[in-house]
């Protein structure tokens, strides 16, 4: 079984107590360093996530807002190839328990080769894609390889995507139904929109997948609310703004804000306020 | 890379039917876009295929080309460069092809970028939207969507990166006048794929009231189709223009590419007639280093950007290259989908240029033809020139003059040194 797949199915267990719920944070591979990067997933684990969506740095990230997009851009100004990333992923993977998803834009994965890209990614230990660039209608090639490889293959639905269409790409996707908050570019905002709750019940109509809510979660608070309707909460504007602020006095800094940062919003896991979920 | 003989279909193969209704120009084209796009770019498709079956669309489309815009734009015998290719040293007897111009330079605002920004703009208050954003580099077609705009009641947003806009002040102004916001992009290379970025951006988060105007035959399906569509009339009047001026058609099409817009324009009348060779050429920069150029079919390969899969220049992992050209308008690591299927199928052949050959034949135009080129331009005038010398003088080659050099005075002056 898939990764992915346990975790959220262990979450899901009855006699789970932490909430069943997940948190998921976002990090740029590479920002600040690629080795940076292997601590930070040991301790986003240590602080409560259960999946981290790790983004590899592209040149024109269309997708992302301005914190992400010059998150990508630290990295490739620092030399960080996609070659790295998977090494470095390879070398942590072992001492690791949460799923490690790769948000990647299909340029890279194109350019890579689909076949060679998935079966590097598998042997360096991701359980799943994002490709945020690759819409249903172009993504037939792309399912099959993460399929016969064992990973899951999640799609983005927006707040734009009609009824009818949301349903379909919430059966075309594997491991989670990654639904996409407001309309527009990753970033933080101070509120969540009003709709969500709805747009989320009409998706579990037509999928057993858990469903989890990204763009623009900044807080405990924002996570409380995402998943008292979902399954679990992506954050990455948030966590890499802090990133870009700490790196300039340390690395070390860094990865212990992303740390604390991971604490204070799985706190938002559970519905009383202060306990720590387990990952 | 030259397409494999043995697998590639021969030119006769070529098309002027693609895309059907998905998109694909052969293997290229298609959508790569981010989810909260595609309700965006469905609603143009549709949108689209209504106004083409719309006679009233094409029938007000065709008045403002001809009142507004100024078309048809001539035909132009040019006499003297012709006589100059011919009396060169390197010319043999009986070579020099008699070159003619289509003079795209005479169109309002200067360049052909205003057919696809009039069309388009149309197009928007079609849809009911009130806001048009689009991108630019040079500055020429984000002029041209400030004018349609003004001329339209639009509202208007333009990106430009900063290194643009400090490069191209006068149509940074001239925007500005016609009541424009200029958005400086601060992103990335600080140039025109950020500028297309950050244009995309905001049309995800707009698309409700907001149109984004792609300025070329670039970008996910059905841009290039549509762009390719609305700059199509410049290959049409070029066709009936050379039957009714020379009395046949041309031998030789010359156009520059950047992202292909002008070029295709000219070309995709003349797609299914076998006679006419075409050649595109693309920015040769100052070498054919990597990064020192912006050739994507003369040195790239397949890839993904902007949303649809064409020639592209990007290292290993696939991020895109740093380009280089004299001419902002040709800086641009892509190019249309259209252009890749033509190019391997071998339908139109694509070379390139330098900026040192491109400012010669900047020169030259202005001194044999009293018409002083966009820079862009310069290359198809350089490469003709090229090529005019080892064709006979019976045949009979038309240069697209994308654009007038009004914009580019400043730099060729500096790189001239007068
Ligand atoms: C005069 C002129 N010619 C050509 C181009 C290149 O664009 P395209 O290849 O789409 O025609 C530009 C772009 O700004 C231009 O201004």
């Amino acid at each position: 079984m898939n990764r992915i797949d346990r975790i959220f199915q262990d979450l899901r267990a009855p006699a789970n107590e932490g909430g069943g719920k997940a948190l998921m944070p976002y990090l740029t591979a590479g920002d600040p360093s690629v080795e940076a990067t292997g601590r930070m997933l040991t301790a986003i684990q240590d602080a409560g996530a259960s999946v981290c969506e790790l983004g590899i740095p592209f040149s024109d990230p269309v997708a992302d807002g301005p914190v992400i997009q010059a998150s990508m851009t630290y990295a490739l100004d620092h030399q960080v190839t996609v070659g790295q990333v998977f090494e470095m992923v390879s070398r942590v993977r072992p001492s690791l328990s949460i799923g490690l998803v790769a948000m990647v834009s299909f340029s890279i994965v194109h350019r890579i080769g689909l076949t060679k890209f998935v079966d590097d990614a598998k042997s360096a230990g991701f359980d799943g894609f994002i490709f945020p660039d690759l819409p249903l209608e172009a993504s037939g090639p792309a399912r099959e390889a993460s399929a016969k490889a064992g990973l899951i293959l999640s799609m983005l639905i927006a707040p734009t995507t009609p009824d009818d269409r949301a349903e379909q790409i919430a059966r075309a996707s594997t491991g989670f139904v990654y639904v996409v908050s407001t309309s527009g570019i990753t970033g933080e905002r101070a509120e969540l929109p009003p709709e969500l709750p709805k747009r989320i019940q009409r998706l579990r109509g037509v999928t057993d997948l858990p469903i989890t809510v990204g763009f623009g979660i900044s807080s405990a608070q924002h996570v409380r609310e995402v998943v008292s309707v979902a399954d679990a909460a992506i954050v990455g504007s948030g966590m890499m703004r802090r990133v870009a602020q700490a790196r300039a006095k340390s690395e070390d800094q860094a990865v212990k804000i992303v740390g604390e940062f991971t604490r204070e919003l799985a706190s938002g896991l559970s519905p009383t306020a202060g306990a720590s979920a387990g990952g | 890379m030259t397409p494999d003989p043995t697998t590639t279909p021969p030119a006769e193969a070529a098309s002027a039917a693609v895309p059907d209704p998905t998109g694909p120009f052969g293997d290229f084209g298609g959508v790569y876009t981010p989810e909260t796009l595609q309700h965006a770019i469905d609603q143009l498709a549709k949108a689209y295929q209504q106004a083409r079956s719309d006679p009233a669309f094409d029938k007000q489309f065709t008045q403002l080309l001809r009142d507004y815009v100024g078309r048809a734009t001539p035909l132009q015998s040019a006499q003297r460069l012709t006589e100059h290719i011919r009396a060169a040293d390197d010319c043999p007897a009986g070579k020099g092809a008699q070159i003619w111009l289509k003079r795209e330079d005479l169109a309002h605002t200067g360049a052909h970028k205003i057919n696809n920004s009039l069309g388009q703009a149309l197009l928007t208050v079609r849809m009911g939207k009130t806001r048009i954003i689009a991108e630019t580099g040079a500055g020429q077609h984000g002029v041209a969507c400030a004018t349609a705009a003004a001329f339209l009641g639009l509202k208007c947003d333009v990106f430009m990166g900063t290194e643009d806009i400090r490069r191209q002040q006068p149509n940074v102004k001239r925007m500005e006048l016609l009541g424009t916001r200029v958005v400086p992009v601060e992103s990335g290379s600080k140039t025109l794929k950020d500028a297309t970025n950050a244009a995309m951006r905001d049309w995800m988060a707009t698309s409700e009231d907001t149109h984004y105007i792609i300025g070329s035959v670039v970008g996910p399906h059905p841009f290039p189709m549509i762009v390719r569509d609305f700059q199509a009339v410049i290959g049409r009047e070029c066709r009936a223009q050379c039957l009714d001026q020379i009395g046949k058609l041309p031998d030789h099409l010359v156009a520059c590419v950047g992202g292909g817009s002008n070029a295709a324009g000219l070309f995709y009348p003349f797609i299914d007639d076998a006679s006419v060779k075409m050649v595109g050429v693309e920015a040769g920069g100052r070498s054919n280093q990597f990064g020192d150029h912006a050739a994507p079919l003369t040195y790239g390969s397949p890839g993904v950007l902007h949303g649809s899969l064409s020639y592209v220049l990007q290292n290993n992992d696939g991020q895109t290259a740093p380009v280089h050209s004299i001419s902002a308008g040709l800086d641009y690591p892509g190019v249309g989908p259209e252009h890749a299927y033509w190019h391997d199928i071998g339908r139109v052949t694509y070379t390139d240029c330098t900026d040192h050959d491109a400012l010669e034949a900047f020169l030259l135009l202005t001194r044999t033809e009293g018409i002083i080129p966009a820079l862009e331009s310069a290359h198809a005038v350089a490469h003709a020139v090229k090529m005019a010398k080892d064709l006979p003088t019976d045949q009979t080659l038309v240069i697209n003059l994308s654009g007038r050099g009004d914009k580019d005075l400043d730099e060729a002056i500096r790189l001239l040194g007068m």
